[in-house]
């Protein structure tokens, strides 16, 4: 099957009921998007897909043969990272990490779309996001600091 | 397991017609949890996501909406009814919305699907295809039990048709937090004034969609006496009686979500603010 991922065009071989996470992850190299619950629950596996956020466990990799998808790789890396990953740095948003990439790539895509959000507008983009650690105050403070450092 | 992405839609119906066994994927929301915890083994698969007929919507005083349009989309561009809007924006997560379809809801048909009381209240029909011809199942024959339709192996849902009914509609649904959660109870309420028409449904309490028949009248009558084209204000015993009425309706079970007591309760208490509601509008 062929993918553009992060703006690459890919070849990869694929299972039959492999999902497009296994395949990013396994047959792409591409290990930040997390593998937690494989059910819609957690986030953790939060992609976008022709620019529409998606839990890429869900989707059926032969499927999405030609698709354009974008993973938390292509946002910013140490050296260089997206607004929304310092602001996780310097809100103390990240403990154990696991749920980071997802919520990176759920509160980067609010942000493209709605680039001064309320609370109530962060709450909801995130609702599909579980973290574990930080009982998600400091992700809220990390989503209204990316907000002011992007507009 | 091979995989088909169809393109067109007589591809996929000839598909369907020569592999009766065939699973159709549209979002994958439902179906890949089946599969990732091997609950389903599908001998094919037929992915109709990308076929334009089926991702196609049209408003006006009848409208249609296509089975492969994505929660997100339908926010996006309008449903054509205020209550599929706020049931669609109940579904999940921003992530399950930007996959999820409204064919995906009627093709897992389960009690709990939140677009489906809307569509009863609507008096929507279901458009079904296959390579003999196209049937028109008025929602309220096409859901046959939890997770039954009358669907045949070789048909696809290609959309769903309803009357515009106005903006006297809504869609409420309790769960045990706000997002994320499948509805322990539901209800979907549409006055349309231009037609004289109430419907009122009920999801997660009973095998399948209930409607509401004994309040749907009770809510005529009450339009008649203050006039269809006016605001209807509601005293107190009649949102009680209407409460009885909607509860009254119920088949509902006890589970893990809550129990049927519970259930009847909640369920007299969301109509009378629906109807609150929808009185002023
Ligand atoms: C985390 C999570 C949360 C959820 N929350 C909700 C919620 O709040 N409310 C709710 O109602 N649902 C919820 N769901 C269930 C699911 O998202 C919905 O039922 C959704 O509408 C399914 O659509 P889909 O396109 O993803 O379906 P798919 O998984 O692609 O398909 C579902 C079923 O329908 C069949 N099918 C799909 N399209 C067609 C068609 N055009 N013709 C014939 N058959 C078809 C498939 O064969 C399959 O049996 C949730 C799911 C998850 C994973
Ligand atoms: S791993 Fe995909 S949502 Fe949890
Ligand atoms: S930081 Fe550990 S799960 Fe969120």
């Amino acid at each position: 099957m062929r993918l553009v991922v992060n703006g690459t065009p890919r070849e990869a071989d694929v299972r039959e009921h492999e999902s497009l996470l296994t395949v990013l992850r396994e047959r792409l190299g591409l290990p930040g998007s997390k593998n937690a619950c494989e059910q819609g629950e957690c986030g953790s596996c939060s992609v976008l897909v022709d620019g529409e956020l998606v839990c890429s466990c869900l989707v059926l990799a032969a499927a999405a043969d030609g698709r354009r998808v974008e993973t938390v790789e292509a946002l910013g890396s140490a050296e260089r990272p997206h607004p929304v990953q310092r602001a996780f740095v310097e809100a103390g948003a990240v403990q154990c990490g696991f749920c980071t990439p997802g919520f990176v790539v759920a509160a980067a895509a609010l942000l493209r779309e709605n680039p001064e959000p309320t609370d109530a507008e962060i709450r909801e983009a995130l609702a599909g996001n579980i973290c574990r650690c930080t009982g998600y105050g400091t992700i809220l403070d990390a989503v209204r600091r990316a907000a002011r450092i992007t507009t | 397991m091979p995989v088909l992405i169809a393109r067109r839609l007589d591809e996929a119906l000839d598909e369907l017609a020569a592999h009766p066994d065939t699973t159709v994927l549209a979002g994958g929301t439902d179906l890949m949890v089946e599969l990732n915890f091997g609950r389903a083994r599908p001998a094919r698969v037929l992915a109709v996501d990308r076929i334009d007929e089926l991702r196609q919507s049209a408003g006006g005083s009848r409208v249609r909406l296509g089975a492969a349009v994505t929660y997100a989309r339908l926010l996006r561009d309008g449903a054509g009814s205020r209550a599929l809007e706020e049931a669609a924006r109940t579904v999940g997560s921003p992530q399950i919305r930007g996959a999820g379809t409204v064919g995906g809801n009627l093709g897992t048909c389960s009690p709990a699907g939140d677009t489906l009381p809307v569509l009863a209240a609507l008096d929507a029909v279901v458009v079904l295809r296959s390579a003999r011809g196209e049937r028109r199942v008025p929602f309220a024959e096409f859901m046959t039990g939890p997770k039954r339709s009358v669907r045949r192996s070789d048909e696809l849902i290609v959309a769903a048709e309803w009357d515009d009914a106005g903006p006297a509609q809504t869609f409420v649904k309790v769960g045990t937090r706000n997002a994320m959660v499948i509805a322990v109870a539901s209800l979907a309420m549409v006055i349309d004034r231009a037609r004289r028409r109430v419907g009122i449904a009920l999801g997660s309490c009973g095998p399948t969609i209930l409607r509401a028949p004994d309040a749907e009248r009770f809510v005529r009558v009450l339009c008649d006496e203050a006039g269809w084209d006016r605001p209807l204000r509601l005293s107190e015993a009649e949102r009680t009686e209407l409460g009885r009425l909607v509860s009254a309706a119920a088949r509902p079970i006890d589970d893990v979500r809550g129990t049927s007591a519970y259930r009847r309760h909640v369920l007299g208490v969301i109509a009378g603010r629906a109807l609150a509601r929808l009185g002023a509008a």
